[in-house]
């Protein structure tokens, strides 16, 4: 009987206690990415709370859903997320589990910040998963272009300013202040990468289109056969021929994924692998939106000028 | 009909374009140099058919897909991706299949040499602003059933979560995963022997969790109040007051960014057949499992896609009731599954436990494990299972399973 009541009381404390922490002045802003979250942090300063899931250095597409981000995301005023299903495999779990109406998608506290940017490769005719898994909605990589960056912290901008009207005024002139040092780094990436227009690259993954066009690179192949699938040999074989044939030097490599195929690429067309950081936080000097963007500039044009003696 | 519509549109502007000539102001002009004026409108008219006829026949020859590709902005809304209006409520629909082939001996619960076990097809969307719905249907080669259907009720105050429906009971890890999502081929003994067979406590119900406030540590609550009705020996209803009963908390910490620790107790509690004679529980006994669990899972971040350990042990006490008495009977496994490539991982499991009818008769086994994933959406494994009976000789068989889905992308089980 004692033992019946000390199991009553356990379970009436254990449904009872306190419903979570209390609210502070600060937003709570969950990011998917290190990115949004660099990009949010630049735009709220000491306004918002910003947790990232998923680090700068893992593949965004393989991320666990770990019981600690349904905390994360439980006590969050605004989710901000990348989209084009770029997280299909991680975030509905956490939403369900996050018991947070505020964040739930078409509520006010959730950003897709895929809405107002330029998205490439958007599928146009049938796609089937025999061409790899390709994302039905266009390539979600699209933070990778500083035009789109701006256009993603304008709309932090405007949903911070929804959800915390009081700081509308200090949220703008954090953006323009942003808007106005990206203005200015852009012009140094593009003198930096200007001698290198129209040169063809390899890249590991489908990762970088929004950036290389920026750049003006061209993207002759990938290590990868098709989107989400490992190098096969006799792929390798193709690329490497068609390497030599063109006189690609440069292979673009993400930190997350084994360098012993792109080495071997690159040892047999006598070029080089870059690895390049592609989220804030995929290297330890990317530590923010701007200097995501000059490690790679830095690092990609260093590579091309090797390659191409310019 | 387009080519043809085209044509004519041409035809037309062309006549537009060039327009009428002001031959009528000049009323006293000679026929001579009137027919020289129709000829040349003719030459005109017939070198820009020519030009459009040109640039059609260009059109033609180029890939539909991109003569018709739509601009790439503005870029479609990724719920409903565009979809026809009809459809766009759809829920995500997937099927996942389960071909299992079995070599070797075991005459104590034999199965068929090749079979479609256990597939599944899932139906999942929200319902409205205050709910989802999950329906999981299984099918194999002795028919359909419902593995869960259930609604999800997440905005309720106070981080309170409701399913209402028929689930897999949250008692322990296994018993709630899918056949598709655990690292073997088949279920350890203890579910068979101690928590209701294959199914598990699978049954119709309520279920209340809440987060519990523990800092920066996952703390959740659950309690589950079912019909009473699981597994052939497990508990069995007889009124409606046979009601069964799950409490479980799950603790989950991160150690590491890399590493982390789960740990869960449960409590389940009903009626069981042990008393009924002809249709009637005259014996009135029930059965008290207690579990705990453990997981510790290790996925470095950089190499996630490479390399990760999922160890797991989960035991389970069965207290049940009946005729001879009550038999106390413990069971665990013990496993470990450790990916050592981008598409290969090898497991190993060792099971031990008693019968829940008799707990003197033990049964214990080993399984070794070699999974092959060609792609996030198939895979085959092989699995060597030895299994010591405790009341039969020893089966000594090789799995293999095929394991593909097709349809919506579905979350990645943690």
């Amino acid at each position: 009987m004692a033992s019946r009541t000390l199991r009553v009381t356990l379970a009436l404390a254990l449904f009872a206690a306190p419903a979570g922490r209390a609210s502070a002045q600060t937003l709570n802003v969950v990011a998917t990415t290190e990115d949004l979250g660099a990009i949010t942090r630049q735009v709220g300063g000491d306004k918002v709370a910003v947790t990232a899931l998923a680090k700068g250095y893992q593949d965004p597409h393989f991320v666990d859903p770990k019981p600690s981000f349904i905390l994360a995301v439980s006590h969050a005023d605004l989710l901000i997320v990348v989209g084009r299903e770029l997280e299909i495999g991680w975030l509905p779990p956490l939403l369900t589990s996050g018991r947070n109406n505020k964040v739930q998608p078409g509520s006010k506290g959730y950003l897709d910040a895929s809405l107002t940017v330029r998205i490439l490769d958007i599928p146009a005719g049938q796609i089937t998963r025999a061409m790899g898994d390709v994302h039905p909605f266009g390539n979600p990589h699209y933070w990778l272009e500083p035009g789109n960056g701006r256009k993603i912290a304008r709309a932090i901008k405007d949903k911070l300013s929804e959800l915390s009207p009081a700081s509308a005024g200090f949220f703008a002139q954090r953006y323009a202040d942003f808007d106005s040092r990206l203005a200015a780094a852009e012009k140094r990436w593009d003198e930096a990468m200007a001698p290198y227009k129209g040169t063809k690259i390899v890249t590991y993954h489908r990762s970088w289109p929004n950036f290389m066009e920026r750049f003006g690179l061209n993207v002759m192949g990938y290590v990868e056969p098709k989107p989400g699938i490992p190098p096969s040999p006799s792929h390798t074989l193709e690329l490497i021929q068609e390497m030599k044939a063109q006189g690609v030097k440069v292979i673009a490599v993400e930190p997350y994924f084994d360098l012993k195929t792109p080495q071997s690429i690159a040892t047999q067309v006598g070029g080089q692998v870059v690895v390049l950081a592609p989220s804030v936080g995929g290297a330890k000097e990317a530590a923010d939106y701007i200097a995501l963007f000059d490690y790679d500039v830095n690092l990609l044009a260093a590579a091309l000028k090797h390659a191409s003696g310019k | 009909m387009r080519v043809r519509s085209l044509t004519w549109a041409a035809l037309i502007g062309a006549v537009l374009i060039v327009g009428p000539r002001p031959v009528s102001a000049q009323p006293a002009a000679p026929a001579a140099v009137l027919q020289q004026q129709i000829e040349q409108l003719r030459k005109e008219l017939g070198d820009r058919i020519a030009a459009l006829e040109a640039q059609l026949a260009t059109l033609k020859a180029a890939p539909p897909e991109a003569a018709l590709a739509p601009p790439p902005e503005p870029p479609p809304m990724p719920s409903g991706g565009g979809a026809a209006s009809s459809t766009v409520f759809n829920p995500d629909m997937a099927v996942v299949g389960n071909f299992l082939g079995f070599g070797g001996r075991n005459v104590a619960n034999p199965s068929p040499a090749l079979e479609l076990a256990e597939s599944e097809a899932s139906f999942q969307a929200v319902v409205d602003p205050y709910a989802r719905g999950d329906f999981f249907l299984s099918f194999g080669e002795q028919g359909v059933s419902v593995e869960e259907g259930f609604l999800t009720f997440s905005e309720l105050p106070g981080r309170f979560q409701v399913k209402v429906g028929k689930m897999r009971a949250a008692f322990g890890k296994v018993n709630g995963l899918h056949t598709h999502a655990l690292s073997w081929a088949d279920r350890p003994l203890v579910t068979g022997n101690l928590v209701g067979g294959e199914d598990g406590i699978n049954d119709a119900g309520v279920s209340v969790a809440r987060l519990i406030p523990a800092g920066t540590l996952f703390l959740e609550a659950t309690g589950q109040v079912f019909r009473g009705d699981s597994g052939d020996t497990l508990f069995r209803t007889s009124t409606r007051g046979d009601l069964s009963y799950v409490g479980h908390l799950r603790a989950y910490h991160d150690l590491t960014e890399s590493t982390n620790l789960d740990l869960g107790a449960s409590v389940s509690h009903g009626h069981n057949p042990a008393g009924v004679i002809a249709g009637e529980d005259v014996g009135r006994f029930t059965t008290t499992l207690f579990g705990v669990d453990a997981t510790v899972h290790w996925r470095p971040l950089t190499r996630a896609i490479y390399h990760q350990f999922v160890g797991r042990t989960e035991v389970v006490w069965s207290h049940r009731n009946q005729f001879d008495g009550e038999q106390r009977s413990l069971g665990y496994y013990v496993s470990g599954d450790y990916q050592f490539a981008r598409r290969w991982f090898a497991g190993a499991r060792y099971d031990r436990s008693a019968r829940a009818d008799l707990a003197t008769r033990i049964d214990t086994g080993g399984s070794a494990l070699l999974t092959y994933r060609p792609s996030e959406f198939s895979q085959v494994r092989g699995q060597y299972r030895h299994i010591h009976f405790g009341d039969a000789p020893a089966a000594n068989e090789v799995l293999v399973q095929l394991q593909f889905s097709i349809g919506a992308h579905g979350a990645h089980v943690f």
